[in-house]
């Protein structure tokens, strides 16, 4: 991460609704979105990140705390002051224009001249790929190419930070695939920071360079998808994004980024810490389900137990153990090669994993 | 045997008959009470008119329709300019056209102001606008003479307040008649502009701020575009009755300052020359007819496309 481009310090916004009672949707969130990053706000809706979404973009301003702009204040400054353009869920589209019109309307706006607004009208068209509807209505298009014409927009004005509210929402399945590359790509060409706005954890994934996870108002984990997906810091995270098994049990010690704990189940394993975790009594250990494997019971195991459902998923099978200490264990073996599967339902089983695909939660 | 073919033709004949029959009632009704009478207008307007009122039956002139703009001197039978006609044709477009405006000015935030709030709050605004409907004309205006009259509220609090040292005489005015015809006419303005307001999606406004459009951007560009259908509406709906307007510009325009309709009702009345009532009336038509063609036009060039 280079230099901020955004940063938001402490935001607090409660929205007032009709006298008696009052909605917290952002509380005291504090987080630096750096100049050129794709970064994703993900969430359950209701979590707040289209609030915040909507405070960096000044449609509505915070109760309490800052929002900089390359280290200035920008929290009360109306939208039309703040050089960062949004590119609408619905694409909000100005109806009663052509593709071409709004593309130039925010140039136009600026008071730039008027051949300097066609030239750019016409770059951005190449940009996107959309030379020859320059002069349809927006009624004319379809949902893909409105798509593309809200962002060609957005980014017409060359803003310092553009914003995407959930703008793959609305496209059917192959579509957004194109579009997340699309988006990517317009990223890396134009050099500007995307703060883009999702529920979809697979759309974070692919695309996002860093995750902010946010539940209920609060951002639990930043970090790049492998740091959130593999090393989730919390149960929230570590269960909105892909599949997790969740194993109880008791801190037995803990030593330079591992800790033996005593599980529910049974055995004792290590598991890794979080950077500076010092846990203590119960907690919750995570583990993947790519990350283990199913083996003949034996002493080499992790956990034992009876393997009790088998469903192929085509490019992989999940194995679905019962542990013999109590509890469900989930194993996702990848189908590498074709063949009769090693196990049978009902057979005794172990599972493997190491202490690097065990991780302890901050919760 | 029939063809396939022809079962089919006779089955679209049989159903167009059927919707003529069933249509039949209404388009009777139509022809009796709307055509019917205009007919009659149009027969009246060209006939002699009778000595105490009515026409002469079936004895015809040009005289109802000469009078419309010209009059003949009652000594020499030289023909002149009607000027009084003339100036109460003036007076009415002029009346209306700024009646319209004032609707639009008055009516545009109003109709901005309830399309804003509230799901719930907006029926209440919407209840409140119409409120004036339910009572008779004749008692808004009325009510209006209370206000601007020299005694009334706006004179009195403006003498009080040392404003003004005597009452301004706005009663029996051509700008009493604007207040009068705005106030009468408001609701049929806020109500198509509410329905357009109501459609826009307000997210189309957060873009052009977002856009860099200041206020006055945002509604000269897009609030005003997306309305336009809601101001053509309005305004259709606050011209015409303005025109035809009787019972207004009769209580607060006093005698002097009349305008066509209560021109129209003289002659059928006092005048008693109705081929002259008719001849106006049928004028007033075409002058509405013709100010609709203008807006339809309009309307269908622009189409919603704006540069």
């Amino acid at each position: 991460m280079g230099k901020a481009a955004i940063e938001a310090v402490g935001v607090t916004k409660i929205f007032q609704s009709s006298g008696q009672d009052s909605l917290k949707a952002l509380d005291n969130v504090s987080v630096t979105i750096g100049e050129n990053e794709f970064f994703t706000l993900l969430g359950p809706s209701g979590c707040g990140k289209t609030t915040l979404l909507r405070l960096i973009a000044g449609f509505d301003f915070p109760t309490d705390g800052q929002i900089l702009l390359h280290g200035q204040d920008i929290a009360t400054l109306p939208p039309f002051q703040r050089p960062v353009n949004t590119v609408f869920q619905n694409y909000a589209l100005f109806p009663h224009m052509t593709v071409g019109q709004n593309i130039g309307f925010g140039l136009e706006m600026q008071g730039k001249p008027k051949a300097q607004v066609e030239a750019r009208v016409a770059e951005m068209l190449r940009l996107v790929q959309m030379e020859e509807l320059k002069n349809r209505r927006t009624s004319q298009i379809s949902g893909g190419q409105q798509q593309r014409v809200a962002l060609a927009r957005a980014l017409a004005p060359e803003p310092k930070v553009l914003l995407l509210d959930e703008p793959l929402s609305a496209l059917d399945y192959k579509l957004r695939k194109e579009m997340q590359i699309e988006l990517k790509r317009l990223q890396n060409e134009t050099g500007i920071t995307f703060i883009f706005v999702t529920h979809d954890q697979e759309e974070a994934l692919t695309m996002s360079d860093r995750i902010a996870v946010m539940s209920m108002g609060r951002i639990l984990q930043v970090g790049s998808p492998r740091d959130i997906y593999d090393r989730p810091a919390v149960r929230f995270v570590a269960n909105f994004i892909g599949e997790t098994n969740f194993l109880e049990g008791k801190v037995v010690s803990t030593a330079k980024g591992q800790a033996k704990i005593a599980l529910a189940a049974g055995p004792t394993i290590a598991a890794a810490l979080g950077e500076g975790a010092k846990p203590s009594g119960m907690v919750t250990v995570v583990v993947r389900p790519e990350h283990a494997s199913v083996i003949a019971a034996s002493g080499k195991a992790t956990l034992s137990g009876k393997l009790e459902n088998i469903v192929y998923f085509g490019t992989d099978t999940h194995y679905h153990v019962k542990l013999n200490g109590g509890g469900e264990f989930t194993v996702r073996h990848q189908n590498i090669h074709a063949g009769a599967l090693a196990f049978e339902k009902g057979d005794k089983v172990g599972v493997l994993f190491g202490a690097d695909a065990a991780r302890v939660l901050r919760d | 045997m029939a063809t396939p073919r022809e079962i089919a033709v006779a089955a679209e004949r049989r159903d167009i008959r059927n919707r003529w029959l069933l249509t039949s009632p209404a388009l009777v009704i139509i022809a009796l009470a709307a055509i019917g009478p205009l007919f009659v207008m149009l027969l009246y307007s060209f006939m002699l008119k009778g000595d105490y009122g009515d026409v002469k039956p079936w004895q015809f002139s040009g005289d109802g329709w000469f009078g419309v703009f010209l009059q003949r001197d009652i000594f020499d039978d030289t023909l002149t300019v009607a000027d009084a006609h003339i100036t109460i044709f003036w007076r009415s477009v002029k009346l209306s056209l700024m009646t319209t405006l004032a609707t639009l000015f008055l009516g545009f935030p109003t109709a901005y102001f309830i399309a804003t709030r509230p799901a719930k709050q907006r029926d209440i605004w919407l209840f409140l606008v119409t409120i004036p409907f339910w009572t008779n004309i004749l008692i808004r205006t009325f009510a209006m003479q209370e206000v601007i009259r020299n005694e009334g509220i706006v004179n009195s609090v403006m003498v009080w307040l040392g404003l003004i040292s005597a009452p301004i005489q706005i009663m029996y005015t051509d700008l009493a008649i604007l207040f009068g015809m705005a106030y009468v006419y408001l609701p049929l303005m806020v109500l198509p502009l509410y329905a357009s307001m109501e459609k826009i999606d307000f997210r189309l406004v957060e873009a052009g701020y977002d856009l860099y459009a200041t206020r006055l951007q945002v509604l000269r560009r897009i609030i005003i575009p997306l309305v336009k259908p809601g101001i053509i509406a309005g305004s259709i709906l606050v011209f015409i009755p303005s025109l035809g307007a009787y019972v207004t510009p009769r209580v607060l325009g006093g005698g002097k300052n009349m305008m066509l309709g209560n021109l129209i009702e003289l002659q059928f009345g006092q005048g008693r020359n109705w081929p002259l009532g008719a001849a106006l009336s049928i004028t007033l038509m075409i002058i509405v007819t013709l100010a609709l063609l203008i807006y339809v036009r309009n309307a269908s060039k622009s189409g919603g496309g704006h540069g």
